[in-house]
């Protein structure tokens, strides 16, 4: 059964809910229940924003979860607070250009993607959330890389349409990433 | 509330008559208490303006929250203070008909401060009358915040001391710095001279909300002859004198466009 | 049918345009503030009316004001927004005129905080405002949910001329989720008799909740009890998932009991017949069926976002017949699976069901 419970955590502005959304648009497309729900308020401005995703052939529960399924973590604070709250089984992402600490969990499937590095070297730091994302894509193969692509051309808004091109480039790169080192 | 309509005999004309807009009750106010008379300036109005049939009225709380009873007109009845709310709500439903606020001093001045300048700062296209008694008649004589310094009510016997119990509210003067009101005068209603300026302010206030001008507020000097421990003929007087003495009886605010209002 | 990915607040806000809302007055508050923003922009552009008021207080009145004109009339807020509001909700529950109100409860009490809670219960059901009345109050649990509530808000507060509350939190407010809108509604151009309208042609309307006299305002007290009756009669409702062989039985509404839902297949999965009753109404509270559910199941666990507010209400119908548990998280914390999880099975024990 396809089911996943994804927490996304990282600065604001990282574009940790948008990548959150992006995935809810895909797993609504390919026609799966989905929640997305934020931590919102105070918190988010310059602190950590985190959102949790689930996405399941199953009418959904709860939309929060204690123990995630897969946790992306985009810096270090966040990997503080979920590395040891991904369930066992699961998967831990991790942004290793932000984070310079390892897991020290042996029970879940960690994986490194420097991915503010490579954004940057593509052109545009803020990007490191679709590299990541293309990564789960291809780790999880909760929803496929073309869905996500589609509904990034239809939910990128008007102001960002300028960057549809590399946000798709960093889509693929994640994955390509993740399938060379398999 | 049926209306008693007065048979004028062929070739005659009716130079004063019972106006359509009132009510055959006779009021609840007390002697002396001008209320009555400005309901009547009120229904006046309504009648010469011909706008009774397309008028909702909003009742305060206070003596005047029965004036349903004697203005015949739709009428609703709000909570203490917020009569400006109440009647914004309705006349953005209802951009066409005439909404009117009345209330007194405690109502608009204390409770409803938000409300109404709120209202007046929107330019919400409604008309207030504002009776100012510096007292709260209704629940006994308390104080008031118009209540004179020194003035002897029951919150305070020894007489109002401003360094304990703050100073009175010039409520025209503030709401003559509201942009959206284009209209804003005080009157006094205890004497002939004052009645008929009253009623002529209360028209220009109505007219200024028919033509789409802007908020309008006529504030009028009254009586509390009951909770003063005055007769109505002193109170009249008194009202005049320390009343007309703090609160100065004049427009404070009027726009080009509601100057040129034929009233 | 067109799904989308809706967030909560958006789609109570869009699903009230659709229902053919005509005015909407409003003050900012987390966690409902988007509804604000999108009237904002949906209201006008529909030729109808929007105002942010200057205060909760101002808010109410305003709509006390449009209903008394008869039409379809809202706002939204959160919890300290409400406790400003409760003159008005009082107002309105004694003139009679429809309204409704969306509250996404927040954590308290004070200033508390922005997360979600459910720690309103006993002020919507119970003590909306001062005097006899109850508001109706409808709980959604989805974001599809909170849609058809909506809708639903409005025809009973013009059925029965009824202050209708829906009692949503932060969660479903923030939270996004694939829903379907309803069909564009125009706005009702029909102006009930007893609304003030100009008395054109027809003698004074007057709405008020003014009764001088013991007598006449006991006369309005036993016609709004009577209404409340009848609305006890009539719209009680209630959600089931796998009751029909459940021992142990999960109690929760809103945000709980999606929550419960999942704690309710856990259980499953390790043999646990558990089943799941989700009050729609808080009130009038589905008595009937829960007195029922009383008389087949062996315990009960009842799941809030407060101290045990519902709880009440489930020991009042159950009247001591099964043992009764409760687990509550407070201050915005929500209820984990696996916590209540702990509770069912130990209530399981106890009641030698496992």
């Amino acid at each position: 059964m396809r089911h996943e419970e994804t927490v996304f955590s990282g600065f604001g502005g990282q574009g940790v809910l948008f990548a959150g959304q992006l995935l809810s648009y895909a797993g609504m497309a390919e026609g799966l229940h989905v929640t997305w729900i934020p931590s919102y308020g105070p918190e988010m401005r310059g602190g950590t924003a985190n959102c949790t995703v689930i996405v399941s052939e199953e009418e959904i529960g709860s939309p929060i979860v204690h123990h995630p399924s897969v946790a992306v973590v985009f810096n270090s604070p966040s990997m503080e607070k979920y590395e040891s709250l991904v369930k066992p089984g699961g998967l831990l992402l991790i942004n290793s250009s932000l984070i310079e600490a390892e897991s020290r969990r042996d029970d879940i499937r960690v994986v490194y993607v420097p991915a503010s590095y490579l954004a940057g070297e593509m052109g545009n730091v803020r990007m490191a959330n679709m590299i990541l994302l293309g990564a789960f894509v291809e780790l999880t193969g909760l929803v496929s890389l073309e869905t996500v692509m589609a509904q990034l051309d239809e939910h990128l808004s008007q102001r960002q349409r300028k960057w549809l091109e590399p946000n798709y480039e960093s889509l693929r790169k994640g994955t390509a990433l993740v399938r060379a080192a398999a | 509330m049926t209306l008693i309509k007065t048979e004028i005999p062929e070739g005659m004309e009716p130079i004063y008559s019972y106006p359509e807009s009132l009510t055959r009750l006779s009021t609840h106010y007390c002697p002396g208490c001008v209320h009555g008379i400005v309901h009547r300036l009120i229904a006046e109005v309504l009648d010469e303006l011909g706008v009774r049939e397309n008028t909702i009225g909003v009742a305060p709380v206070g003596c005047s929250v029965l004036i349903y009873n004697y203005i015949n007109t739709d009428f609703v009845g709000a909570s203490h203070g917020r009569a400006p709310a109440m009647a914004t709500g309705i006349k953005r439903i209802y951009p066409d008909k005439v909404v009117f606020t009345y209330q007194g001093d405690g109502d608009i001045a204390a409770i409803g401060t938000a409300e109404i300048i709120h209202a007046a700062n929107r330019g919400e296209l409604i008309t207030t009358v504002a009776i100012n008694n510096a007292i709260y008649g209704m629940t006994g004589g308390q104080m008031a915040p118009t209540t004179l310094p020194g003035m002897v009510t029951t919150s305070t016997p020894t007489g109002r001391d401003c360094a304990v119990a703050g100073y009175p509210v010039k409520l025209s003067e503030i709401l003559a710095q509201t942009a959206g009101a284009v209209y804003i005068t005080r009157e006094s209603a205890t004497d002939i001279v004052g009645i008929r300026k009253t009623k002529k302010a209360i028209k220009r206030a109505f007219l200024a909300q028919i033509h789409g001008l802007g908020f309008a507020c006529v504030e009028v000097l009254a009586t509390c002859p009951t909770n003063w421990n005055l007769d109505p003929w002193e109170a009249m007087q008194w009202s005049r004198e320390h009343l007309g003495g703090f609160y100065p009886v004049e427009t404070f605010k009027m726009t080009d466009e509601v100057k040129a209002l034929k009233v | 049918m067109t799904e989308q990915l809706l967030k909560g607040n958006v789609a109570f806000a869009e699903a009230a345009v659709r229902n053919g809302l005509r005015a909407y007055f409003g003050y900012p508050i987390t966690p409902q503030s988007e509804a604000l923003e999108h009237l904002s922009g949906r209201m006008i552009e529909e030729g109808r009316v929007f105002l942010q008021a200057e205060s909760e207080i101002a808010a109410i009145n305003m709509v006390y004001g449009a209903a008394c004109t008869g039409v379809r009339v809202m706002t939204s807020t959160s919890g300290p927004g409400l406790a400003l509001m409760a003159e008005g909700l009082s107002y309105i529950a004694g003139s009679e005129v429809p309204v409704v109100v969306v509250n996404m409860m927040r954590g308290g009490p004070g200033l508390g905080n922005i997360q979600p809670s459910q720690a309103d219960y006993n002020f919507m059901t119970k003590s909306a405002g001062h005097g006899d009345f109850h508001p109706l109050v409808l709980a959604p649990a989805s974001i599809q949910e909170i849609i058809d509530m909506v809708g639903l808000a409005f025809e009973l507060a013009e059925k029965y001329r009824t202050l209708v509350m829906i009692a949503g939190d932060g969660s479903i407010g923030q939270m996004m989720e694939s829903a379907e809108l309803p069909p564009m509604q125009p706005v009702r151009d029909t102006v009930p008799e007893w609304a003030v309208s100009g008395a054109k042609g027809r003698e004074p309307n007057v709405v008020t909740s003014l009764y001088l006299g013991a007598e006449k305002l006991e006369a309005l007290n036993l016609r709004l009890q009577a209404k409340l009756a009848e609305i006890k009669r009539n719209e009680t409702r209630s959600v089931e998932v796998a009751t029909e062989d459940a021992d142990l039985l999960l109690v929760a509404y809103g945000t709980a009991g999606r929550i419960c839902v999942s704690v309710l297949r856990e259980a499953r999965r390790q043999g646990l017949n558990v089943g799941l009753f989700r009050p729609q109404t808080l009130w009038p509270y589905p008595e009937e069926r829960l007195s029922e559910l009383a008389d087949q199941v062996k315990g009960m666990l009842v799941v809030e976002m407060s101290a045990g507010q519902m709880l009440e209400d489930v020991q009042r119908v159950v009247q001591g017949r099964v043992p009764i548990r409760f687990h509550g998280r407070m201050g915005g914390a929500i209820p984990m699976v696996d916590e209540i999880l702990v509770d069912a099975e130990s209530l399981a024990k106890e009641i030698g069901q496992w």
